[in-house]
């Protein structure tokens, strides 16, 4: 369970969290949404510890990441599995290299044992033979499948992902949120996804934290959205015509 | 021992090459210069030897490598900050200064003076080529003077030179590559940034190290 309690974090003189309070529980998919500039990637990056916050605390299982020094957090940051936006994948290594990275650097495991999870975490994204293949020879969504399969090398107990459909058409987009919802129920993991992909709201949101303006407006599941009165949600969520229609659609059927 | 790799096999034709051509050019220039008859010629490889040894060896060597290796340093740890490669590392627990910046420091304080050793080596030998096929000091002449009045502290110094070089020539270019915030274009930025700072740091430095040794 990761808890975070009123998180401030500022850039200069722009606030951009302002005190955010949420519990994001095991075994479930946590969403992180709002608009453009509304502190999504902050806040996460503030739970990770990529940036300090100014105030607020940040907890995983009831240990305080935010108090810890760098020696102190690696215990937990072991147990962290990252998904970035533009998959941050090494690029002067290959795919396998790249998913053997933090078992050469952290496990006593044997070579072949390596090679063993390497292979086993490709299979479970679907990328058996890429093996060999650079970064650069991947399309955006095989990128996004091996930072998956990198972020799950380790076995996560955490597993974040920064705006893991970006840049990808609909059915890829489909196939990683599948992906990241069976890795959750697999690990146990608790996943905290940032996205603005409304598809990925309704199909995996099972705990929603929406932000507006850098403070926390709204929280509940993908069910809870279609009954909210909340304007800013309904604006936000229901941008798209497409989002209306369903919407629409569903309130007839109800 | 990659960084090793990279910046001293990677940059020992370089160092060959601009070292021959300056030993070569100074003695002729010497000998262009010393026209009284009561100065012996083998002065000519005594002045090349000590100039090359104190000075041109270490650092023409040190800013010619600040443009070769300090570019390619900051570009590389630059790149990998922008496409979020360091923040990667970060989240999986890894100590990134001590990951990417200190080997390449460890490399650049070991192999910059092994360069520079070459790089003295190669003037000394160029002088003589280009003293004896331009015919302006007889390769006997010029042996005799690089073989006279040598001071080994003179080695001591262009060591102590090497080794400051070598640092400056690997942390600042990591330190701007390091922090780069944007994209490509403050990447190219921050990489002629380190380079100008690097030369001016080396020169600086060059003139406190004379200052305090000689």
């Amino acid at each position: 369970m990761i808890e975070i309690q009123n998180i401030h974090k500022s850039f200069g003189d722009k606030e951009v969290l302002k005190g955010i309070d949420a519990i994001f529980e095991p075994g479930k998919v946590s969403l992180i949404i709002g608009g453009s500039g509304s502190g999504k990637s902050t806040l996460l990056k503030c739970i990770v510890g990529l940036h300090n916050p100014e105030q607020g605390r940040v907890f995983f299982d009831k240990q305080e990441f935010t108090k810890m020094n760098f020696e102190e957090r690696i215990p937990i940051r072991k147990e962290i599995g990252m998904l970035f936006q533009n998959s941050a994948l090494f690029d002067s290594m290959t795919v396998e290299q790249n998913l053997m990275f933090s078992l050469d650097m952290f496990t006593d495991m044997s070579k072949s044992e390596k090679l063993d999870r390497a292979n086993f975490c490709l299979e479970r994204v679907n990328l058996v033979g890429t093996n060999k293949l650079f970064p650069t020879e991947l399309s955006g969504g095989m990128k996004k499948r091996v930072g998956i399969a990198r972020a799950i090398s380790m076995g996560p107990k955490y597993l974040f992902c920064d705006e893991p459909n970006s840049g990808l058409d609909p059915a890829t987009s489909i196939l990683i949120d599948e992906l990241i919802q069976d890795l959750t129920q697999e690990y146990k993991c608790t996943t905290i996804v940032v996205t603005h992909d409304m598809n990925s709201v309704m199909g995996i949101g099972e705990y929603i934290l929406y932000l507006y303006k850098g403070e926390k407006f709204w929280e509940g599941t993908n069910q809870d959205i279609l009954g909210s009165n909340v304007k800013e949600l309904n604006d936000f969520v229901f941008a798209s015509p497409l989002m209306q229609a369903a919407r629409q659609t569903m309130k007839r059927e109800e | 021992m990659l960084a090793m790799t990279d910046i001293g096999l990677g940059s020992l034709g370089l160092i060959v090459i601009i070292s021959t051509f300056i030993g070569a050019v100074m003695t002729m220039q010497i000998a262009f210069q010393l026209v009284s008859d009561l100065i012996p010629n083998s002065i000519i490889g005594q002045i090349n030897r000590d100039s090359n040894i104190l000075e041109l060896g270490p650092t023409i060597s040190a800013l010619v490598l600040m443009g070769k290796v300090g570019s390619s340093i900051s570009s590389q740890i630059g790149s990998m900050r922008v496409t979020e490669q360091i923040d990667a590392l970060e989240i999986m627990g890894i100590n990134t200064p001590g990951y990417l910046i200190l080997p390449k420091v460890i490399a650049g304080v070991t192999m910059i003076p092994a360069l520079v050793i070459v790089a003295i080596f190669c003037a000394i030998l160029g002088g003589l080529l280009g003293g004896s096929l331009s015919g302006a000091v007889s390769a006997a002449d010029y042996i005799q003077g690089i073989q006279g009045g040598f001071n080994g502290f003179t080695v001591s110094v262009a060591m102590v030179k090497a080794v400051v070089f070598g640092f400056i020539i690997t942390s600042v270019p990591a330190y701007k590559g390091f922090y780069v915030r944007g994209g490509a274009l403050e990447v190219g930025e921050a990489g002629t940034q380190a380079v100008v700072i690097g030369c001016i740091t080396i020169l600086a430095s060059d003139y406190l190290i004379t200052a305090i040794m000689l």
